[in-house]
């Protein structure tokens, strides 16, 4: 497996380089050079969906998502300190789909901290992803910053114990996005007791980040936009000055406040989702300060995905979003107004047509 | 006045028709609308089948990956100008577009009974929106 894994690194050294150097957009790598020693960045990718056909074959379009993200995050200047996985590497939770997710990702010359999702999950609740990545979920301190990984896409244990005849067709029922035997998603007792002890340990002014697959708010049910104990884990995180949650699972730009709790979603590197309020007959609650990614051309068969670039200026997650196919996005926390705001159409009258969801 | 046999015989079921009104053309009942509702919902739920199965193209890829509850297809708006296709189209002929491409399968013929099916399922997931052919 080694020798494989280098030969792919390889490769992508090169064959990156030469693509993609030309079009990493070099706004990203000046703000890394904001001028605090506090400052340090981290990038995101996340939601690749490796989806296994038979034998050899994967779904092409997905793996050259995840392949672009890897050269491109590869040639990032100054270097990240770490790059976090958001989860939804494979796309039905197999071996199979795992080790080939795993080998693409092993191009990456950075340590590599994995958030799980549910299309990991389900087939097997998590055994062979844990053999890969290590814990579910666990914290970790860097540079001053205390790093929480929560499991937020587990669900009641009726569904997943007593409800299916096999694990193959809970992993499916759990895979169709909108699938009404789907069951919501939550962190869990369990999980929610180990953040109690760890936060215990957590002084109030240290900046905390949440990392999660699914939204640790409450946005729209019946695609999983949704943690079923969001308060109660807000609530938890509620006495600390500084806290960003940032979430996979969506594959949109989303972003949000409340309280003192700054929530960012990053995109898929495999497809887009359209928004909820473009299923009409849904009741939903998209955050009102989200101004939405662009919609997507199905044409580009890259637009509407792309990966992260995060810098940590003074403790604030600010989000730079690469975009293949579309101009990059800048989502920065505003310390004036104590929220994210995106940095070009923030207001209502800096909006674009393609920004209509409908 | 007298019929010829032959007439006899042809003017029978006009003759019959008039007798029973119940069965005039532009008629219908509470039961027809239920049966017909529940040809059409038939024809929903094979559209969503096909709609959610990994056997439509050849890679596995199923429309409701990118499209849950067929979101952002926006039946509503065809015919219309599609710009990568340089012309106005109807719907179908974007549904082969996605067919060929994303799950790089076969396109469908514009009366093939799949491609009605497909067509009644997004329509009805968009049900109540109002009709703008054109938009974008």
């Amino acid at each position: 497996m080694n020798t494989i894994h280098k030969s792919r690194r390889n490769f992508l050294k090169t064959a990156g380089a030469a693509a993609i150097g030309s079009t990493l957009p070099i706004s990203l790598i000046e703000l890394a050079f904001a001028d605090t020693a506090e400052n340090f960045t981290f990038a995101y990718i996340s939601d690749a969906h490796i989806q296994h056909i038979e034998g050899t074959r994967f779904v092409r379009n997905w793996d050259r998502g995840l392949i672009r993200a890897v050269a491109e995050t590869n040639l990032l200047v100054p270097k990240p300190d770490f790059v976090f996985f958001g989860g939804d590497l494979a796309q039905l939770g197999t071996k199979a789909e795992l080790d080939h997710g795993a080998e693409i990702m092993s191009a990456l010359r950075y340590k590599v901290h994995y958030v799980m999702g549910e299309h990991d999950y389900y087939l097997d609740l998590g055994d062979y992803w844990e053999q890969l990545f290590g814990a579910q979920y666990y914290s970790f301190n860097h540079k001053g910053v205390h790093f929480i990984v929560l499991n937020s896409i587990r669900t009641y244990d009726d569904w997943t114990f007593n409800r299916w005849p096999s694990n193959e067709q809970r992993m499916l029922e759990m895979a169709g996005l909108d699938n009404p035997n789907g069951s919501p998603f939550m962190v869990g007792e369990e999980q929610r007791n180990w953040l109690k002890s760890d936060l215990s340990k957590v002084a109030k002014t240290t900046p905390i980040i949440v990392l999660s697959h699914s939204p640790l708010q409450k946005i729209f049910k019946g695609w999983n936009f949704w943690t079923e104990d969001a308060e109660e884990i807000q609530t938890l995180l509620k006495p600390f000055d500084k806290v960003s949650v940032i979430y996979g699972h969506v594959h949109q730009i989303q972003y949000n406040q409340i309280g003192n709790i700054s929530f960012n979603s990053v995109m898929a590197t495999a497809w887009p989702w359209p928004y909820p309020q473009s299923y009409a007959q849904a009741e939903q609650y998209l955050p009102k300060l989200t101004v939405p990614m662009n919609r997507a051309d199905p044409f580009f068969e890259r637009d509407a995905t792309g990966w992260q670039f995060i810098n940590m200026n003074n403790g604030n997650a600010d989000l730079h979003y690469t975009l293949y196919n579309n101009t990059a996005r800048s989502v920065i926390y505003n310390t004036k107004t104590k929220q994210p705001e995106d940095s070009a159409y923030q207001s209502e009258d800096a909006r674009i047509p393609p920004q209509t969801h409908f | 006045m007298k019929l010829k046999p032959i007439k006899a015989i042809l003017l029978l079921p006009l003759a019959l028709a008039f007798a029973m009104p119940t069965a005039s053309a532009d008629e219908f009942t509470d039961a027809d609308l239920e049966r017909w509702q529940q040809q059409f919902m038939g024809v929903v739920q094979q559209g969503r089948d096909l709609w959610t199965s990994p056997e439509l193209g050849t890679n596995g890829v199923a429309c409701a990956q990118c499209h849950p509850n067929a979101a952002n297809t926006h039946p509503e708006t065809y015919p219309k100008f599609q710009k990568q296709l340089g012309k106005v189209v109807p719907m179908w002929e974007m549904i082969n577009w996605c067919l060929k491409n994303p799950l790089e399968g076969q396109p469908l013929a514009a009366d093939d009974p799949k491609m009605t099916a497909i067509q009644a399922y997004v329509t009805h997931e968009r049900r109540g929106v109002t009709l703008e052919p054109g938009k974008h």
